[in-house]
């Protein structure tokens, strides 16, 4: 009975499973004093209310968790495809029989219960993608990896883009960090951090005004290959020059002309010289250089139009209004001001538990669901918002820790899939209570209400604490 | 080895550094920026709604019918306040002690942290008093608001009241909170979205001695608030005034409209009265005693009120009649002061005998009417009585009667066309004779109408048969238009124009005939008034006294139809209220004195029930 190496309670990682039981307590507190009015409490506990129900799925949950232990752990790993293509097949069942609700067609609705199926696809894409990740013959550096594994990731994204919610679906994006740790060349998470970078810029500051910065960053990068100042210095400079006529000519003449125009012009009138230059001296380095400079510019001019035509009005000004364009403490910004009243308002000791005050006048929406750190905020102060959050890290790190342990490469994997998932989780849910993410409607992991979202991280981490119990088999 | 295995570091360097920017971010918002701080009591914003002023009303000819005055509510937020001097507060506010405490009860029900309103409209003087002490009572505060004010004082009916939001609406409508103010009837409720305007709010930092310290971050996010739009309305308030007047010491109604478009010109009930009694601090009282007074002068009438049309319906019938080639205007039936068949006998007063179809609106013959209808029921082309019964119901209901018309006004009702299967019920299936319901004839038995439909039964007479649906409303703000395309709408009723024109010519020969006619007492000079009279028979004491009439009979500018409850035949008061209705409206003066100052002094309202 006892035997301690086949035991699976003696392999359990039970410092994980504290973090986990702590996390989840903390929520159901905030979650209490985040619906908690003087009315409320006269009439006794209720398990009609929100923090009723949180009980009853956190109860659920624990018979998920059991689930998670009790499957062989190679089921997971043989049926990672059967269950991702099963998920796929229920995105597709939401999609024509759904339940609309708060604008998304994401749910399935069966009396009391409500299920959101894309919570369930991150687990079975972290299963799929582990099992593709850990093929024995994987070339990770090949591009055809890179494209299969945008493939099983972006197909979700795309059934869950279809159901308007757009929250569910950036998650996703989160696994190619996952792929990073298993190989994926540096240059795309450059490519990727430089796009970001593009697409804030252009939303921020004119057009013409990033050209004349990528025009910079090229002769930096031209200089940095080459290490040859003096020829860097005289292309630049008769590309400014250039510019610069161009600019106080088209200005004199041209007046109603845009500046951007000019800039181009002139850009376009000096690649010819450097071009020429290029094909001489055979300098394959400068021409990538100079095509990354040319791609650059074509996305920067690229973001307005998809910005203005693929996102939905409503996402344009949430973005607006994160990076300070639009000032809208009514409308998009609304949440994000109160929210940020609430939290600045609990100052470094907070009002203590059930004093908030922002909390009972209903100032902040979803106040129990997206927006639960302000009751953290509001009540616990610096004090308490910075020990959830370290007690996030630790919980990352050590599934990181867990992860690396592992022997066989699906299970590692796959912790880094849990890991990363719960970081974007965090990362957006957080930040956009602190008005540093834009406001994308996404659960704080373990804190928010909600069964869906905690039967889904709860089946998260508890699948790969039993790999973890099973570190030392090899599972493919 | 792992070749990649130091990547491990970079993504947990990524996850690290996050966390440890939300916390600086944090540290930051929570510990140095003391903007977003509350103080320790929790006080330091106050969010004071900016109420728009509602949008004024005129009438047609661009006279103001209502306009807004400032007014203070006193305001508290339970959870702040501390003790104060109650003597000094109640002899203030000019309250007892018991009234303060229960009041402060009330509003912590409501909420111990959100404001409500403790007392409603101070006095500018009381506010000028009270605002110099304020900061002596902690959680009290003064929202502006402003309070309806009308000029005519009349014309309550139409233009309804504003009230607080129950609690049902300040629950469901996002607008709304507790103590908002909302249209409750009348224009002031169908046009509520235009009146309204848009809340703002201006949020205050207070300190702790309740006094504001300005707005919270330079006024960043304040809004301001937008008044409500002003509306038009089809009502000329002196012919409205005037009919008031008229009505005085009279139940009743008056309904003129405007046949071309279908406009109101006046719309009045009695008894009346001042719309100003619903507002300001006594409204309740007030409300209370209007909503019991016998008399019921909150009932409005034109639109709820339902009567039998008596003989003004014979223009119906015969409309009908000619339609269906059941007469042709040349057809003249025989009465011998009535219409007898077997034992039945229906009475009809004198006149000379074998009438046409004009000379029997003229005359109002009911024998002519007993028989045009008795021949449509039985004409052996529609197989059954029930067949052709259906028929001329199917008919009647394209005058818009019995069904609601559509007013843009709150309360409208159906009135009542009896159906088939309600007589069937009473006789049995298959056993409807005509002689049955021979009274729907002339207007009598089962038929409810209400005042604004026969007004509106006029205005399809003045346009050979069609109408626009009865309104009140003349001009809105473009965005609102929309709220007026039903109103431009023509509806037809199933008579064909070219038989209207005997009708008409009946209905001039009843006010201008040579030879005698049912209300010659509504003769204006020179103005060619066409009309019809009834009476309604009242089963509780004296009959109603109706009358429809239309002037000039070319191109006419005024429909109308005059209900007069107790007030007997048609002729005696219906017909002369009528017609220096359209002598006003038509001429603007009044020549006939002795007409106007009979109608003035005649009161009404204790007329014996019938014995």
């Amino acid at each position: 009975m006892f035997d301690q190496k086949n035991n699976i309670l003696f392999k359990l990682d039970w410092l994980t499973i504290g973090l986990y039981l702590l996390l989840v307590m903390l929520g159901w507190f905030n979650i209490y004093s985040a619906v908690y009015t003087d009315e409320q409490q006269a009439l006794g506990f209720d398990f009609s209310s929100r923090y009723g129900r949180q009980i009853i799925w956190i109860m659920a949950s624990v018979v998920i968790l059991l689930l998670a232990l009790i499957l062989d752990s190679k089921f997971y790993s043989s049926f990672g495809y059967l269950l991702y293509a099963l998920s796929i097949l229920l995105l597709i069942a939401v999609l024509l029989f759904g339940t609309r609700i708060n604008g998304a067609k994401s749910w399935f609705v069966m009396g009391p219960v409500r299920l959101q199926p894309a919570e369930f696809v991150k687990i079975t894409t972290a299963l799929a993608l582990s099992k593709f990740l850990s093929a024995y013959n994987l070339r990770p550096e090949k591009f055809k990896t890179l494209l299969l594994v945008g493939a099983i990731v972006l197909l979700p994204v795309a059934l869950i883009l279809l159901q308007n919610d757009t929250g569910s679906a950036l998650v996703f994006f989160v696994f190619f960090l996952v792929y990073f740790r298993e190989g994926m060349p540096s240059v795309y998470l450059l490519i990727a951090l430089l796009a970001v970078a593009l697409f804030v810029l252009s939303l921020l500051y004119q057009n013409y005004l990033i050209v004349i910065i990528l025009e910079l960053l090229t002769f930096l990068a031209f200089y940095i290959t080459y290490r040859r100042w003096k020829e860097t210095l005289i292309g630049f400079f008769i590309l400014e020059s250039i510019t610069g006529i161009f600019w106080v000519a088209g200005s004199y003449f041209r007046p109603e002309m845009s500046k951007t125009i000019f800039v181009l012009a002139a850009l376009g009138f000096a690649s010819v010289g450097f071009i020429y230059q290029i094909y001489k001296h055979r300098l394959k380095e400068a021409f990538v250089i100079l095509l990354m400079l040319f791609g650059s510019i074509a996305f920067t001019y690229s973001v307005d139009y998809v910005f203005d035509n693929a996102l939905d009005n409503y996402q344009q000004r949430r973005i607006k209004v994160l990076l300070g364009i639009e000032d809208d403490p009514y409308g998009a910004g609304y949440n994000v001001n109160q929210s940020m009243i609430a939290i600045g308002s609990g100052g470094p000791g907070g009002k203590g538990y059930l004093q908030g005050t922002q909390t009972k006048f209903k100032f902040v929406p979803e106040q129990s669901t997206d927006f639960i750190f302000c009751t953290v905020g509001e009540e616990w102060g610096f004090v308490g918002t910075a020990t959830v959050l370290s007690l996030f890290l630790f919980l990352l790190l050590r599934l990181l820790k867990l992860a690396e342990r592992q022997k066989s490469r699906f299970s590692r994997v796959f912790g880094y899939s849990v890991a990363s998932i719960l970081f974007f989780h965090i990362a957006i849910n957080v930040g956009m209570t602190i008005g540093l993410a834009p406001v994308i409607g996404i659960p704080l992991p373990f804190f928010s209400y909600g069964g869906s979202s905690l039967w889904g991280f709860t089946f998260l981490l508890f699948i790969f604490l039993k790999l973890d119990a099973n570190r030392n088999q090899l599972i493919t | 080895m792992n070749p990649f295995a130091n990547r491990k570091y970079v993504i947990g360097s990524i996850f690290g550094l996050l966390i440890l920017i939300y916390i600086i971010r944090l540290f930051v918002l929570q510990v140095i920026d003391q903007s977003y701080k509350l103080s320790a009591s929790n006080n330091v914003l106050r969010y004071v709604t900016q109420h728009p002023a509602r949008g004024l009303v005129y009438d047609r000819n661009g006279k103001l019918m209502v306009y807004n005055e400032a007014a203070y509510d006193l305001m508290v937020v339970p959870q702040q306040i501390e003790a104060f001097d109650t003597n000094e507060f109640c002899q203030m506010l000019d309250l007892t002690k018991e009234q303060v405490i229960s009041r402060l009860d009330k509003a912590k029900t409501y909420s111990r942290f959100k404001s409500s309103v403790f007392e409603k409209q101070l006095s500018a003087k009381t506010y000028a008093a009270f605002q110099e002490k304020l900061y002596l009572y902690k959680g009290f505060f003064v929202e502006t608001r402003t309070i309806r004010q009308y000029p005519q004082s009349t014309a309550a009916h139409v233009l309804g009241y504003v009230g607080e939001v129950n609690d049902e609406i300040a629950t469901t409508d996002n607008y709304y909170v507790a103590g908002d103010y909302i249209g409750i009837s009348g224009v002031e409720k169908s046009y509520e979205e235009v009146l309204r305007g848009k809340k703002g709010v201006e949020i205050f930092m207070v300190d702790v001695h309740n006094r504001i310290k300005g707005n919270y971050r330079k006024g960043r996010y304040d809004t301001a608030p937008e008044h409500g739009a002003n509306v038009t309305l089809t009502i000329d308030a002196e012919l409205q005034a005037y009919g008031e007047l008229l009505m005085g010491n009279k139940i009743g109604s008056i309904v003129a409209i405007e046949p071309s478009t279908g406009e109101i010109l006046a719309l009045i009930s009695s008894p009346a009265y001042n719309p100003e009694l619903l507002l300001g601090r006594n409204r309740t009282d007030n409300y209370n005693a209007l909503k019991n007074d016998t008399l019921k002068p909150l009932f409005n009438r034109p639109l709820m009120a339902r009567y039998p049309p008596g003989s003004t319906f014979k223009t119906v019938n015969a409309l009908i009649g000619l339609q269906e080639g059941i007469v042709k205007p040349e057809t003249t039936f025989p009465c011998m002061q009535g219409y007898a068949a077997g034992r039945f006998f229906m009475k009809c007063h004198y006149h000379r005998n074998n009438l046409d179809l004009t000379a029997s609106i003229q005359h109002s013959c009911n024998a002519y009417y007993a028989y045009e209808f008795r021949n449509l029921l039985d004409a052996p082309k529609y197989g059954s009585v029930e067949s052709a019964f259906e028929l001329w119901r199917n008919h009647v209901l394209s005058f818009g009667f019995g069904k609601k018309l559509g007013v843009d006004l709150p309360h409208e009702v159906n009135g009542y066309i009896p159906t088939l299967s309600l007589y069937n019920r009473i006789y049995g299936e298959g056993r409807l004779r005509s002689l049955n319901i021979v009274s729907l004839a002339i207007g009598q038995g089962e038929l409810l109408m209400t005042p604004v439909q026969m007004a509106n039964l006029t205005a399809i007479i003045c346009n050979n048969g069609y109408y626009y649906a009865p309104h009140v409303i003349k001009d809105l703000p473009k965005e609102f238009n929309n709220m007026k395309m039903p109103y431009l709408v023509k509806r037809y009723t199933n008579v064909d124009s070219v038989h209207f024109k005997p009708i008409i010519e009946g209905m001039y020969l009843a006010v201008n005939g040579l030879d005698g006619g049912t209300a010659r007492i509504a003769q204006i000079p020179g103005i060619e008034v066409c009309g019809k009279t009834g009476t309604a028979e009242n089963p509780h004491g004296e009959d109603h006294s109706i009358f429809i009439a239309f002037a000039p009979k070319d191109n006419p500018k005024i429909a109308l139809a005059v209900y007069i409850e107790n007030g007997g035949f048609g002729a005696t008061w219906a017909a002369p209220v009528a017609s220096l209705m359209i002598e006003k409206y038509l001429t603007g003066t009044i020549k006939r004195k002795w007409h106007e100052e009979r109608i003035l002094n005649a009161n009404l309202l204790d007329v014996r029930p019938k014995k």
